[in-house]
C-alpha cells in the first residue's frame, strides 16, 4: 500500500481549519463542497413543498390547503428546484470539483471569480428565500405575464431579482469552465482524450454563457412592467403577452440542457467505470453533447403550439424539436452498446446510472408526443407535460446526480458508504420515481390540466398513486442524506482508485491534496483505456473486496 | 391459499377497473389524434423495452465473474452508429410529416361553421353565441355541426380546453384566437382552464352539453328572448355615434363599413390586410395602427369605453353589414 496513512497525510480538507477557511477559500474542491451544502439545502426546499403538493392532491377538493396556498406551493418548487438545484446542481459541485482534477489542472482559471459566483449564488438563493418566507410567489416557476407583472399579489420582483442574481453565477462559473478547459489542460491531455464529463460541460458552459443573459433581461423587464407599468407584455398598457414565452423559454429550453447535459456526462463516466470498458462511439457521443447544445436555442416555440402561434411556425419548432431527439437517442444506444462484453459490477453508482439510461430513454420518446403538433394540442398544459419533463429532470438529471455523488464520494470524502444501503435507496427512488410519475402521464391523456389545486374526482385513483409514490421517493432520498453525512465520520477508508477506475482523479489520494496531484500529471494515453494497471487500484470497495 | 390470491385477484381488477384509461371521444378529430397518440405509445413501448432488454440481457451475461477479469477491447463500428442515427430519424420524419398533416387539417375550419365568442376572465368563461343568447361556464352546441370559437381574454392568459374534443387553445388578452370542433356525440363534457391563471385557476372550469338539433333548437328558443349580437352591436354602434361617419349618409369622414368585413384593404401604412375580426377590433380600439389612405386620422379611441364583449358585438354587427359579395345585404 503506497499510500497507506491518506487520511493523516494532508489533503484539501484537513489542509487548514475553521469557518474562514471555507468561506474565503479559492480551492475550487472547497468551491465545490460549498455547493454541495447549499443545493442539499434547496434541495430540501424544493422537495419539501412537492410533498405538500402531492399530500393536498388526495382529495378531489384538496385535503391540505387553500388554492392560494397550494399555487405558492408549486410555484415554489418549480422555481428553487430550476434555479436554485437542479441548474447549479451537477456543474457546480462535481464540475468544481471535478474539472480541474480531470484535466491535470491545479485549480480553475480563475479561483476567486470562482469563490465569487458561489456568493453570487448565495445572494440569489437568500432572496428566492426573503421572497418564500414573505408569504411566496404564485405565479408558477413560468412567470407568465401579464398575472405575474399586473395581477399577481405576491412578492414576484424579489424571486425574479433572486432568479436575476443567481444567473450572474451561472455565467462566471461557464465562464470559469470554458477558459479551464481551453488554456489549463495538462501536457498530453488532448481535446480527444478528456472525460466525457468535461464534453458535456463544457457544452452546458456555453449554454450558461449564451443563454442565462436572456433570462436575466427577461426578468428585469418583468420587473420594469411590475414596478413601473412599462407597457412590455400586458397589452393593457401596450405590451405583447407572448413576447415573455418568446424571451422565456429561449432560455428555459436549453435550461432544459443545462439541466441534463451534466448528468449525462456523469453517466459516461458511470457506465464506462462499472463495465471496464472504452466508451462506446466517444465521438458520437462528444460530438452530440455540442449538438444539443446548439439545437436546443431553435427549439423554444415548442412550449408555444396552443398560444396562437402561426401555424408556419409551429411547423419549424415542431421538425426542430425532432431533431433534438436524436443525439439524445444516439448517447442512449452507445451508452448501452458500452456494456457489450463488458465486466459489469452493480455498485450503488451503477444502477443510478442504469436507472438513469431507462427513465431517460422514457423520458425523452414522451417527447415525441409533445414534439408532434397535433398531439401537442391534447396534451399541453396537462399532467403529460409534467410527468414528461419529470421524467428528463428528476429520472434523468436528478438520477445523474446521485450517481455522480456516491461515485466520486470516496474521492471527495476519502471514505466509503455502506454499499447495501445505497443500493438499497438506488431501488426505492427507481419504484418511487415511476410509481409518482407514471400515472401523471395516463393522467395528462385524460385530460387533467396542470396546476390545479382541485380536481374532478374521476381522477382521484391515479392521484392517489402518484402521491403514494412521491412519498416512497421522499424516503429513498433521505436514505442517502443520512449515510452519506455518516460515512463522513465512519465510513472506511476508500483509498485512492476504490472502483478500479480509469481517469486521473482516480491517480491522486482520496482525498486528494489542495494541489491536486503529487506530481503534475502527464497524460499519454486515451479516456478509459481499461483495463487499470492492477498496482494502481485499491479493491477494497465493498462489493469488490471480497473477491 | 387460493382463495386468498383470488380476493387480491379481484381486488386487483377492481382497483385497475376504477382508473380510466382514455378519456371520452367526442369530435371528428379525436379519433384521428387518439390513432397517433396509441401510435407514438407503441414507439415508446417498443424502445423502452428493447432499451430494458438488452440492458438486462448483457447486465446477466457480462456480469463481472473475477476481479481480475479483463474485458475483450471491442471497437466502434461504423454501421452500428450509422443505423441508430438512421432509423431514430426515418421514425421522426415520419412522426412529423404526419403529427404536421393531422395539425394543419385540424387547424382549418370548415367554410359552414357556426360560431361561438368566448372571454375568459378571473375566473370564468362568458360565451355567447351570434343568435344572442349568453352562458357563463357552460356552452350548449348542436351534434354534427362544425363550431369556430373565437377567444379572447378580459385579463390574463387562459386557456379554452376541451379534452372530449382534443382541442386547446390559449385566450390571450389583446388579440383573438380560434379554435373549431364539430362534435360526434350528444353527451356533457368538461371544460377546463389549461393555462394557470391565478387563485381559483382550477374552478374556472365548466360544462359542454353536446345535444340533438332539436333539443339545441328547443334550447336556443327557450331562453329568454335576446337580441342577436348582431342587433347589440348595432345599438352601440348608434349609442356612440359611430354612423355619423361610418353611415349612409355619412359626409365621408370615415369609411362607409358596408361590405369591408372579409376584403383586402390597403392600409395607409402600404400594407394590405383582410379586413378581419383582429383589423376591426384595432380600428375600434387603436384606429392609428389601421389607418386608411384618404381620410383624416379623426377617429378617437374607444379604449375604455367598450368591453370585450361589446367590441365583439360591434365586430357582429360590422359583419352583418355584408361580405364583399352581397354588399349591403341587410
Amino acid at each position: 500500500m503506497n499510500d497507506a496513512p491518506a487520511a493523516s497525510s494532508v489533503n484539501y480538507l484537513n489542509a487548514n481549519y475553521g469557518i474562514r477557511s471555507w468561506l474565503l477559500t479559492t480551492d475550487h474542491k472547497r468551491i465545490g463542497l460549498l455547493y454541495l451544502a447549499v443545493i442539499t439545502f434547496t434541495f430540501l426546499i424544493g422537495g419539501s413543498a412537492a410533498v405538500l403538493m402531492r399530500l393536498h392532491l388526495v382529495e378531489p377538493q384538496g385535503a391540505l390547503v387553500e388554492p392560494d396556498t397550494y399555487n405558492k406551493l408549486f410555484s415554489t418548487h418549480g422555481i428553487v428546484m430550476v434555479f436554485f438545484f437542479l441548474v447549479p446542481s451537477i456543474p457546480a459541485t462535481l464540475g468544481n470539483f471535478l474539472i480541474p482534477i480531470m484535466i491535470g489542472a491545479r485549480d480553475v482559471a480563475f479561483p476567486r471569480l470562482n469563490l465569487m459566483s458561489w456568493y453570487i449564488f448565495v445572494a440569489g438563493c437568500t432572496l428566492g428565500m426573503i421572497a418564500i418566507l414573505s408569504g411566496g410567489v404564485d405565479t408558477g416557476w413560468t412567470f407568465y405575464p401579464p398575472y405575474s407583472s399586473l395581477y399577481a399579489h405576491t412578492p414576484v420582483v424579489t424571486m425574479a431579482m433572486g432568479i436575476f442574481v443567481a444567473g450572474f453565477s451561472s455565467i462566471l462559473t461557464g465562464l470559469n469552465f470554458v477558459v479551464t478547459i481551453h488554456k489549463m489542460r495538462a501536457p498530453g491531455m488532448t481535446w480527444f482524450r478528456l472525460p466525457l464529463f468535461i464534453w458535456a460541460l463544457y457544452a452546458t458552459s456555453l449554454i450558461f454563457i449564451l443563454g442565462t443573459p436572456v433570462i436575466a433581461v427577461t426578468v428585469l423587464l418583468l420587473g420594469l412592467e411590475r414596478l413601473f407599468h412599462v407597457g412590455i407584455f400586458d397589452p393593457a398598457v401596450g405590451g405583447d403577452p407572448l413576447l415573455f414565452q418568446h424571451l422565456f423559454w429561449f432560455y428555459s429550453h436549453p435550461a432544459v440542457y443545462i439541466m441534463i447535459l451534466p448528468s449525462m456526462g456523469v453517466i459516461s463516466e458511470l457506465i464506462t467505470a462499472f463495465s471496464r470498458k472504452k466508451v462506446f462511439g466517444y465521438s458520437m457521443i462528444a460530438f452530440s453533447s455540442l449538438a444539443i447544445a446548439i439545437i436546443s436555442f431553435i427549439v423554444w416555440g415548442h412550449h408555444m403550439f396552443v398560444t396562437g402561434q402561426s401555424v408556419y411556425a409551429g411547423l419549424v419548432f415542431s421538425v426542430l424539436s425532432f431533431m433534438v431527439a436524436i443525439p439524445s437517442a444516439i448517447k442512449v444506444f452507445n451508452w448501452t452498446a458500452t456494456l457489450y462484453k463488458g465486466s459489469i459490477s452493480y455498485q450503488a453508482p451503477m444502477l443510478y446510472a442504469l436507472g438513469f439510461i431507462g427513465l431517460f430513454t422514457m423520458g425523452g420518446l414522451t417527447g415525441l408526443f409533445l414534439a408532434s403538433l397535433a398531439t401537442d394540442v391534447h396534451l399541453n398544459g396537462t399532467y403529460f407535460v409534467v410527468a414528461h419533463f419529470h421524467y428528463i429532470m428528476v429520472g434523468g438529471a436528478l438520477m445523474g446526480y446521485l450517481g455522480g455523488i456516491h461515485f466520486w464520494w470516496p474521492k471527495i470524502t476519502g471514505r466509503m458508504y455502506p454499499d447495501l444501503w445505497a443500493r438499497l435507496a438506488a431501488a426505492i427512488v427507481f419504484v418511487g420515481f415511476n410509481l409518482t410519475f407514471f400515472p401523471q402521464f395516463v393522467l395528462g391523456y385524460l385530460g387533467m390540466p396542470r396546476r390545479y389545486a382541485v380536481y374532478p374526482a374521476e381522477f382521484q385513483v391515479l392521484n392517489v398513486m402518484s402521491s403514494a409514490g412521491a412519498s416512497v421517493l421522499a424516503v429513498g432520498y433521505v436514505i442517502p442524506l443520512v449515510y452519506l453525512i455518516w460515512s463522513m465520520r465512519y465510513g472506511p477508508e476508500a483509498g485512492r482508485n476504490p472502483w478500479g477506475a480509469k481517469g486521473l482523479e482516480w491517480t491522486t489520494p482520496s482525498p486528494p491534496p489542495t494541489e491536486n496531484f503529487e506530481t503534475p500529471p502527464i497524460v499519454t494515453e486515451d479516456a478509459y483505456e481499461y483495463p487499470v494497471a492492477a498496482e494502481s487500484t485499491y479493491p477494497n470497495a465493498p462489493g469488490v473486496a471480497r473477491v | 391459499m387460493m382463495g386468498l390470491s383470488q380476493t387480491g385477484l379481484k381486488a386487483v381488477a377492481a382497483l385497475c377497473a376504477m382508473i380510466p384509461f382514455q378519456p371520452p371521444s367526442a369530435s371528428t378529430i379525436s379519433e384521428g389524434i387518439d390513432q397517433l397518440y396509441y401510435l407514438l405509445t407503441g414507439i415508446t413501448l417498443f424502445f423502452t423495452v428493447l432499451i430494458f432488454s438488452i440492458i438486462f440481457y448483457f447486465m446477466v451475461k457480462y456480469r463481472r465473474r473475477s476481479e481480475t477479469q479483463v474485458p475483450p477491447e471491442t471497437h466502434t463500428s461504423m454501421v452500428l452508429e450509422l443505423s441508430w442515427t438512421i432509423i431514430p430519424s426515418l421514425i421522426c420524419v415520419v412522426l412529423f410529416v404526419w403529427a404536421s398533416a393531422l395539425y394543419v387539417r385540424n387547424s382549418r375550419p370548415p367554410a359552414a361553421s357556426t360560431e361561438i365568442f368566448v372571454i375568459g376572465k378571473q375566473w370564468m368563461w362568458h360565451l355567447q353565441h351570434p343568435e344572442g343568447p349568453r352562458e357563463i361556464n357552460e356552452l350548449h352546441v348542436p351534434v354534427g355541426v362544425p363550431v369556430k370559437v373565437t377567444l379572447t381574454s378580459q385579463d390574463v392568459i387562459h386557456d379554452f380546453y376541451i379534452p372530449a374534443f382534443r382541442v386547446k387553445k390559449d385566450a390571450l388578452p389583446g388579440r383573438y384566437t380560434m379554435l373549431w370542433f364539430q362534435p360526434t356525440e350528444a353527451g356533457t363534457y368538461h371544460l377546463f382552464c389549461a393555462q394557470y391563471c391565478g387563485t381559483s385557476h382550477s374552478n374556472m372550469i365548466g360544462w359542454v352539453y353536446v345535444m340533438s338539433p332539436s333539443d339545441y333548437a328547443a334550447w336556443l328558443a327557450g331562453g329568454e328572448k335576446t337580441e342577436s349580437m348582431a342587433q347589440q352591436g348595432a345599438r352601440l354602434f348608434s349609442q356612440f355615434g359611430c354612423g355619423s361617419c361610418h353611415g349612409e349618409e355619412a359626409a365621408g369622414h370615415g369609411p362607409s363599413l358596408a361590405g369591408i368585413y372579409g376584403k383586402p384593404q390597403k392600409l395607409a401604412s402600404g400594407e394590405t390586410r383582410v379586413v378581419d375580426e383582429a383589423v376591426i377590433r384595432q380600428a375600434i380600439l387603436t384606429p392609428d395602427s389601421v389607418k386608411l389612405p384618404g381620410y383624416q386620422p379623426t377617429m378617437p379611441t374607444y379604449q375604455g369605453q367598450v368591453d370585450e364583449e361589446q367590441v365583439l358585438q360591434l365586430i357582429a354587427y360590422v359583419k352583418s353589414l355584408g361580405s364583399p359579395e352581397r354588399t349591403n345585404g341587410q
